[in-house]
């Protein structure tokens, strides 16, 4: 390799750790504009997206001791762009998403217990065990999906939000990808269809800065990934998905815009993951250093829990006995999952199609 | 020298036309680009440019008139000085070639621009009346069910027609579906029937079509996807094979994806590589899908209006081929053939001949020449490629013990292949010869029409390969 190339790319690295130091310096200090929160809203927040912490660490320690096997894409750090998504729209809206989903099925109201006996490979899964971490769906929620091919998501997002339009309804599709699928072909394909039709439907890319080891800047000619809609007339904002107020206030704004017929929205939310692409990531492309700042300056539940306790509306042990809670109910999921039994021997054969 | 105008093909499978209007009169002076006439196929009307210099000597054929042949001499161009003497070219014999004459003309699509150079393709409104089932009514074909002649285009576009009208959540999508009236025009007329909410033109995008109709099929919606070809639905074979056959099975049976993909399948005529290839065993390979591949209208649309129907996806395999083929079709709305069903087209003693889609020509001319000859073979047709209908088969080499199996894709891990193991599996006891595979050749399609005759299998083969089987030479 020339050695311009591997300077340029030292420097791409260098500049990206720059942004890394503040996610909202892109999203341009939106964050703390009128976005407060009711004490009711920093409570639900900080216990949803507690849920998604809790139960994504004790997925990797059941995955470290066996329990759970294959691919595990964990959500930890992520929280706060599903969690204020969800805020911001209605019970109804559709969610897809691709494999790293946990977060979206448990913001979604699918049961932890069934989703994690599902990651185990249990009877009792969503998907009685025969999808795993990465497909699980649940139509009373409203979530098609966990899917394992990257960008795979946005054609069938789009097709879900072309569903509400031919039937008329006011329901939005919440599709989301990556900063890896935001380069895929089919991403670009929906757009164009999506404004084509005026379809209502909201991008939401969740920009962790890595798609799998590969650096964004390492992989894209361009990475403002907000403004990738612009040929198609897409509207876009850069969000910190780090806080869930921010995350919030743009899904608002996007789901008003969609669901007033306007076509679609891109939100693209700058966002983090702490732990590996998956679980046998050893994470050779980023420092100890880059997560560490992170977490201890951007943690989007830390953040609510802060504030929580600097406005007075929380005690440190109104708090603890929360996460106790929470902690109750993962225990709980963990301990349903490992004591259910794997799936009879003749689920093998079924539902490979309707029986007509 | 007097210059021949001669009636051009204006795709690859037109075969004649009606020659609509002539725009020039006998004695017009002609420059190279002058429209000189209007062509009128069964998809489009086209206009005829000319390329040579010229005054127009004689018009041959007079407009309005129809089922002109390709290649047909429609005028005369005379140069300076030269009078038309009504003699000159009557025999024929100072006639350039056509290949000379057909140089000068060009043909445009008027109104339409081309959207992919290779697209729209025609044939004939009426092309050939299948081989050894025109002379019999189909045994399969309710009794006292009134019968019309259809083309295979026809049947599958009443398929579609009836059951939008029976049911709102059917739609179509796909390129040219609408206001071009289909590329091969299997929508004709489903626009001015059902507007552009259920009859709606994509762009040329199919793997992103492709994952939008299976967004709306697991939402609820019954999209038939249309590709222009199954070649451009290589594309899109991620979504067909990794999103929808898969999602039941990986949502534990809550998610269904009631959703139908079909489009032209198999070799074409003279488009070479690309545009000429058979995906039969891509899809005949895939758990939670079904493939269907029929062959006379009557299947077509009687198939068709199943896979509508049915809450699985269907991989829905036609052939360009046959789509200008006419065939007896019940009269009626419930016109259903029930998917994994094969069907046995003609009755016979002494071997069995399985096929399917376009390749059931050969079997039945074979079926001909060979019944000439005193020998009877059964024609298997098995119109549903997943689940396959083996039962019927090994019924059948229980009778005949002997097996020939006819198709136009490539013999390698094909379906043919697959029906020959199946036979030497399951019905080894009942055969007399090792099973035999008439197949299209193990290379990429020619363009040479030559080559591609020879890559693609004939009757002959399969009359050969039948004698093989039952040890004959006679």
């Amino acid at each position: 390799m020339p050695d311009t190339k591997v300077k340029k790319s030292r420097g791409a690295v260098r500049r990206s750790i720059r942004k890394r130091e503040s996610p909202s310096s892109k999203a341009n200090g939106k964050s703390a504009l009128g976005l407060v929160f009711t004490p009711k809203q920093e409570l639900f927040a900080f216990r949803e997206m507690m849920l998604i912490r809790r139960f994504e660490e004790k997925a990797g320690q059941l995955y470290g001791m066996g329990f759970i096997g294959g691919f595990c894409h964990l959500y930890i750090g992520q929280e706060a762009v599903v969690v204020g998504m969800r805020m911001a729209c209605r019970e109804d809206d559709q969610t897809v998403t691709t494999y790293r989903d946990h977060g979206h099925m448990l913001a979604c109201g699918m049961d932890p217990k069934g989703v994690m006996a599902e990651l185990m490979g249990r009877k009792g899964g969503h998907s009685r065990g025969k999808g795993g971490s990465m497909h699980m769906f649940s139509i009373d929620q409203h979530f098609y999906g966990g899917h394992g091919i990257v960008g795979a998501s946005a054609p069938i997002g789009t097709g879900l939000a072309f569903a509400n339009k031919y039937r008329d309804s006011d329901q939005i599709c919440l599709t989301y990808f990556g900063d890896g699928a935001a380069n895929q072909g089919q991403v670009y394909e929906s757009f164009n269809m999506a404004k084509l039709w005026n379809l209502p439907v909201v991008y939401v890319i969740e920009n962790n800065r890595y798609g799998m080891g590969t650096s964004i800047e390492r992989a894209s000619s361009t990475t403002d990934l907000y403004l990738r809609g612009r040929s198609f007339d897409i509207p876009g904002e850069a969000v910190d998905g780090m806080d869930v107020r921010a995350v919030k206030a743009a899904g608002n704004k996007a789901a008003k815009w969609v669901r007033e017929g306007n076509g679609p929205y891109i939100l693209e939310m700058l966002t983090y993951r702490y732990r590996g692409h998956s679980m046998s990531d050893p994470a050779k492309y980023r420092s100890r250093e880059e997560v560490k700042k992170m977490r201890q300056e951007h943690d989007p539940i830390e953040q609510v829990r802060i504030r929580l306790i600097k406005n007075g509306l929380a005690q440190e042990e109104d708090l603890k006995a929360i996460d106790s809670e929470i902690r109750q109910i993962v225990n709980e999921a963990a301990d349903f999952a490992q004591n259910d039994a794997e799936p009879d021997a003749s689920e093998l054969y079924t539902n490979v199609l309707v029986d007509v | 020298m007097p210059t021949e105008v001669l009636m051009p093909a204006l795709s690859p499978t037109m075969e004649e036309g009606k020659l609509a209007k002539w725009l020039v009169s006998e004695g017009d002076e002609i420059a190279p680009g002058d429209v000189i006439a209007e062509i009128e196929t069964d998809k489009a009307t086209m206009e005829i440019e000319a390329v040579d210099q010229g005054r127009l000597g004689k018009i041959l054929i007079r407009e309005g008139t129809e089922g002109v042949k390709v290649n047909t001499p429609i005028a005369v161009l005379l140069s300076d000085g030269e009078e038309e003497d009504g003699g000159a070219m009557q025999s024929g014999s100072k006639a350039p070639s056509a290949a000379d004459t057909l140089s000068s003309i060009q043909s445009q699509i008027r109104k339409i621009e081309s959207a992919r150079i290779d697209a729209p393709t025609d044939a004939p409104t009426e092309g050939p009346v299948a081989s050894g089932a025109a002379d019999m009514r189909d045994p399969e074909l309710p009794i006292d069910a009134e019968i019309e002649s259809l083309t295979v285009r026809e049947a599958l576009r009443d398929a579609m027609a009836e059951e939008m009208r029976r049911d709102r959540l059917v739609f179509i999508m796909g390129e040219e579906v609408g206001e071009y009236q289909g590329a091969y025009k299997i929508t004709q007329g489903l626009l001015d029937e059902f507007g552009d909410h259920r009859v709606i033109d994509t762009p040329i995008t199919e793997h992103g079509f492709c994952g939008v109709g299976v967004g709306a099929a697991l939402a609820g919606l019954k999209p038939i996807v249309e590709f222009m070809t199954w070649n451009f639905g290589m594309q899109a074979i991620d979504q067909i094979i990794n999103s929808a056959a898969k999602t039941l099975y990986m949502s534990g049976g809550q998610m269904r994806c009631p959703i139908v993909f079909r489009g032209p399948n198999g070799p074409a005529a003279r488009v070479a590589a690309q545009h000429s290839q058979c995906f039969s065993a891509w899809y005949a390979h895939i758990p939670g899908l079904k493939v269907v591949a029929p062959y006379s209208a009557a299947d077509a649309k009687g198939l068709l209006k199943s896979a509508i129907r049915d809450p699985n996806p269907v991989v829905f395999l036609e052939h360009e081929i046959l789509y200008g083929q006419s065939f007896d079709v019940p009269k009626q709305d419930e016109w259903l053939v029930p998917i994994g069903k094969a069907r046995v087209a003609r009755e016979g003693r002494d071997v069995t001949i399985v096929s399917f889609s376009r390749a059931m020509n050969y079997a039945l001319e074979a079926a001909d020449i060979l019944a000439a000859q005193g020998l009877e073979a059964e024609v298997i047709d098995l119109r549903t490629l997943r689940p396959l209908d083996t039962q019927t088969i090994i019924k059948s080499l229980q009778k005949t013990n002997a097996i020939v199996v006819v198709e136009e894709s490539w013999p390698v891990c094909s379906v043919g292949s697959e029906i020959c193991a199946i036979a030497a599996r399951d019905a080894f006891d009942y055969l007399d010869a090792p099973p035999v595979l008439v197949a299209g050749v193990d290379v990429p399609m020619p363009y040479a029409a030559n080559l591609e005759a020879l890559a693609l299998p004939t009757a002959e083969q399969v009359v050969a390969a039948v004698k093989s089987v039952c040890y004959t030479d006679k």
